[in-house]
């Protein structure tokens, strides 16, 4: 009786639950099904769902005008690049705070997370003259810097939430054995924070991925990412939904199966500690 | 305890992260500050002298301004409720026994990986479309007249596009709060009779409170900062021109340097008001 | 694709750059900043012709939708930030940047690119104290576009030159359930509705400021363009009408939803281009209405390319405007695409060419379009301003844009026109005494 009524209960749940999820997903799904239909099609009352043509067509016409591979590659670098840079700052200045805490240390760590709050657009000018001064648009490295500078109060917060965790008696325990703090970081604080750094550097290729105002700003061809890429796309001369779809799909498919791979340690990578 | 050679060695060690930040902060802010004070034009000719507060005093006066302020407020507002409600019971949605829950949750998870860029666009033209879009379709199959919802509900529309970028982030965070929930504690008070209702308000909800102050931070510090999913939608129009909308116009469209700085001191400090607010509720949670 | 393929195209095409930068002769990298209009994306299939001629020069495009553009190449020229060698800007952004000296002349361009055979009103808008500053694309005017079947179908008749008053009573008849009586822009931006609603309220006799620079949207002519254009399209438009730009006009017009629209004469071709859309052979073309009072409701606009000062490509950017602005030019597309799609509305030639003639049955209605707008004297009172559907003084971008938002918050129903005028006028007079008017 009581296992009939779990049963049944869960029959309720999964139903409900995939129903919800793919209400959520819906949207991601039609703009793919969308990029392999023409374009009368994509815009056909009632819509078509699954029986129709399928064309690469979408896809050939949006290489043909924008050579998605360099934008990919600009993205790649960019984000891989800024996160790369800003784990080397994150991580000790997390460590530090995580294992030697002071008073100030709080203080310190919410007054990183208030430098996010700066509006980009209110800064965007003194930034674009100084970019100038440096010689730094439209250069990938000039890009890579201030992401780095946008999401280093996240990764510093993520890690040190992290840090936090990793019991301290076991470095007392290592000190007492004779370690060094090189040897301390390297044979006892690495492996537990592995997964804490994975996670951080997951969460900021997708935020620096995403970023869609300073690289659409400080750019023009040899730098554009992906975000620069759909931006041409926006609202072209008549009918394209479907070059649209395939634009977008083609934007977004690098980080959503990245995403979807790794999404075990993004969620952990999530909860800023809040939860144990 | 930690010794003097290692406090030294930590000091170090945080040295650079914060040096950076501050300069990162205080150069362009200075910059910003300075420009507030100047007739800044560069359409005619740049730097144009000083004028003391009229910058200031104009970007308040400005019928645009409480207005902004306010949408700001509704969609940082809206969409932290939505996010939060929705985000809670999908939470304990997902958390019951059901089959393919990884599954399940990778659909949920998935408009947190898309570009705001990308998802405003889709949202705007193949669903909102008042002519082509999904919805058009669906209102005419029911044989309602399709609303053009950026114009007619230009809010709600914005809330729901910027909702559902941020409903995955709210619902994962949640969700690892609750299934760290102790269940023996819901059991004993099934036992003793509490009502589906009363578990929630009384266990669940309290076991939850540090989860969603997070997610109310984060949220913030990201949403304050809205631009694309305005620029590609609505660009300002029907009441959707939040602060960093209305600066945008004013330095970008309007090219008045000086008058948008302005506007970006106060954008600063409202954002600061309301960081401060935030942070002591976080700093307390983050002791516990 | 893999990241080692990307790779290697990557460090090929710095390869190639690098050669190129020590080739004789012309060489370099020029950066071009474009608008997605059907027209440039166009020109970029066709750059193999261009590079055939000059294989030493790299055409790097960067084409973006026209408000990011705007903002884009706004900021880069305003800052000198030279990320650009060539710019796509208009008729209205030339005046004002050349006279700041931000643009290089181009009045040395080869004498076989023919600057006489320029459209007069065209080369004018272009041009600053005798130095021509850009060079035109494509131009257009604006004039009334109308499905003839249905046309006839209403038992009515178009003029060559209607009145407002005919296009409401078209429109009337014209509108069924599945058509709507007219399009007319409603997304707000300064070149989108205001672009319209300047134009229009030109030939009401309204204008945007007096000779003092005093904000006129006070004015009973204001109103009574604002109050017709609502009526209008809240009885005969489209639903959200207060969302359609151009663009979003184009297609419904191509679909078949729209019995008349009023937009540029570049549509023309697109309208009747049997590929994209579904009325190719039912569209006529009438001059843009007008109320009596002697000016038409028609603007003037280029697309064109620009070099700004400062541009370490000068000489390689100019061999590129050279080629994409000329006879040649329109001579390649016409073998690639027919003559009904060469970019309209610059040359003189284009329109004794019997061949486009022929293939475009546009092409009168266009020329005669162009011909009658006159940015000097665009208004029927007196203006201190030149420009039809835009006043060439740089702060004009940003208000208009927000009394566009006004416009469009009212065409959406969310204010009455009296409000929107009243915060119109407000924004107007702060913007210029900010300007120091």
């Amino acid at each position: 009786m009581a296992r009939a009524a779990t049963t049944q209960r869960k029959i309720i749940n999964t139903a409900f639950a995939w129903m919800v999820g793919l209400l959520i997903f819906f949207p991601i799904m039609w703009t793919i099904l969308t990029s392999f239909k023409t374009e009368a099609t994509a815009i056909a009352d009632p819509p078509v769902w699954f029986f129709f043509d399928w064309t690469l067509d979408n896809y050939r016409v949006v290489q043909e005008r924008s050579d998605y591979s360099r934008f990919l590659w600009n993205s790649i670098i960019i984000a891989g690049g800024s996160t790369f840079l800003g784990m080397l700052i994150a991580i000790p200045a997390a460590w530090s705070m995580a294992f030697v805490p002071s008073k100030r240390t709080k203080d310190i760590l919410l007054w990183m997370l208030s430098t996010k709050m700066l509006p980009a657009v209110g800064v965007l000018y003194p930034i674009y003259l100084i970019f100038i001064k440096f010689g730094l648009l439209d250069t990938r490295i000039g890009l890579t810097i201030v992401l780095m500078f946008i999401n280093l109060p996240i990764m510093v917060w993520m890690l040190y939430t992290y840090f936090k965790e990793i019991p301290g008696e076991i470095l007392e325990a290592a000190r007492m054995d004779g370690a060094g703090l090189r040897e301390e970081i390297l044979y006892v604080l690495t492996p537990m924070a592995i997964p804490g750094i994975a996670s951080t550097v997951l969460l900021n290729v997708i935020l620096a991925w995403n970023e869609a105002f300073w690289t659409l700003n400080l750019t023009a061809a040899k730098a554009a990412p992906l975000t620069a890429f759909i931006a041409s796309y926006s609202s072209p001369e008549g009918l394209f939904y479907a070059k649209l779809s395939a634009a977008s799909t083609m934007a977004i498919a690098p980080i959503l199966i990245l995403g979807w791979f790794s999404q075990k340690q993004l969620v952990r990578g999530l909860t800023f500690g809040a939860v144990k | 305890m930690a010794t003097k050679a290692s406090r030294t060695a930590a000091r170090l060690m945080l040295a650079p992260a914060v040096i950076l930040l501050l300069g990162w902060m205080m150069v362009p802010l200075t910059m910003t500050v300075i420009f507030s004070f100047k007739r800044y034009l560069p359409m005619r000719g740049g730097d144009l002298g000083w004028v003391g507060f009229e910058n200031y005093v104009r970007f308040v006066n400005s019928s645009a301004f409480w207005p902004a302020v306010q949408s700001t407020l509704m969609i940082v507002g809206g969409v932290l409720l939505i996010t939060v409600v929705l985000g809670v019971l999908l939470a304990i949605l997902l958390d019951q026994p059901m089959w393919g829950q990884g599954i399940v949750r990778i659909l949920v998870i998935a408009p947190f990986f898309v570009m705001p860029t990308v998802s405003a666009l889709v949202w705007k033209n193949m669903f909102m479309d008042p002519v082509n879009g999904l919805f058009a379709h669906l209102w005419r199959f029911f044989g309602a007249t399709p609303v053009s919802w950026l114009s007619e509900a230009s809010m709600p529309s914005i809330i729901l596009i910027v909702s559902w970028q941020w409903l995955p982030f709210a619902t994962l965070i949640l969700l690892t709060a609750i299934q760290s929930l102790d269940s023996e504690q819901l059991e004993a008070a099934e036992m003793d009779g509490a009502s589906p209702l009363s578990r929630f308000i009384y266990i669940t909800l309290p076991h939850l409170a540090r989860a969603i102050t997070i997610v109310v931070l984060i949220q913030t510090i990201f949403l304050l900062a809205i631009f694309a999913e305005i620029f590609v939608t609505t660009q300002g129009a029907f009441g959707t021109r939040t602060l960093t909308y209305l600066i945008f116009q004013r330095v970008l469209e309007s090219q008045n340097v000086g008058l948008g700085s302005a506007g970006g001191v106060y954008a600063i400090i409202l954002a600061n008001i309301l960081a401060l607010f935030l942070m002591r509720i976080v700093g307390k949670n983050l002791d516990r | 694709m893999s990241i080692r393929t990307s790779l290697g195209i990557a460090s090929a095409l710095a390869i190639a750059t690098a050669t190129a930068g020590h080739a004789q002769d012309l060489s370099g990298t020029v950066t071009i900043a474009t608008v997605n209009n059907g027209d440039m994306i166009r020109m970029q299939g066709l750059t193999a012709d261009f590079n055939a001629q000059y294989p030493d020069i790299t055409l790097e495009w960067v084409t973006l939708e026209e408000n990011v553009l705007r903002q884009r190449v706004t900021q880069d020229i305003a800052t000198r930030g030279g990320q650009f060698d060539v710019m796509t800007i208009g008729t209205y952004e030339v005046p004002i940047w050349g006279e700041n000296g931000w643009l290089v002349s181009l009045n040395d361009l080869p004498d076989e690119w023919d600057a006489d055979d320029l459209l007069p009103a065209i080369r004018d808008g272009l041009t600053v104290d005798g130095e021509l500053y850009a060079a035109p694309f494509y131009g257009e005017s604006s004039m009334v576009m109308y499905r003839t079947d249905l046309m006839e179908a209403a038992g009515l008749e178009m003029p060559e030159a209607p009145t407002w008053e005919f296009i409401r009573e078209a429109a009337s008849a014209m509108t069924t359930d599945n058509t709507y009586g007219i399009c007319l822009r409603g997304k707000a931006g300064w070149g989108e509705n205001m672009a319209f609603l300047s134009a229009m309220a030109n030939s009401f006799g309204a204008r945007w400021f007096d000779e003092d620079w005093n904000a006129q949207f006070d004015s009973e002519e204001w109103a009574n363009t604002l109050n017709f254009y609502m009526d209008m399209m809240g009885e005969y438009g489209p639903p959200g009408a207060a969302n359609n730009g151009f663009n979003e006009n184009l297609s419904l017009f191509q679909q078949g939803r729209c019995g008349m629209w009023i937009d540029a004469t570049v549509a023309a071709s697109f309208v009747t281009n049997p590929n994209d859309s579904t009325v190719a052979d039912q569209v006529g073309f009438a001059l843009a209405p007008d109320n009596g009072l002697g000016k038409r409701g028609n603007w003037l606009w280029a697309w064109s390319l620009a070099i700004p000062a400062g541009s370490q490509q000068t000489d390689a950017a100019k061999a590129f405007i050279a080629w994409a602005t000329s006879k040649d030019y329109t001579a390649l597309v016409a073998e690639n695409e027919g003559w009904a799609n060469v970019p309209p509305g610059t040359r003189t030639s284009l329109y004794e060419n019997a061949e486009y003639l022929e293939a475009a049955s546009f092409a009168e209605m266009t020329l005669r379009s162009i011909n009658s707008a006159d940015p000097t004297q665009p208004t029927v009172d007196p203006v201190p301003y030149t420009g039809v559907q835009f006043v060439a003084i740089p702060e004009f971008a940003g208000f208009a844009t927000e009394v566009g938002q006004e416009f469009a918050n009212a065409l959406a129903g969310q204010q009455s026109v009296e409000v929107a005028l009243e915060r119109a006028q407000a924004l107007t007079t702060d913007a210029m005494e900010s300007a120091g008017y």
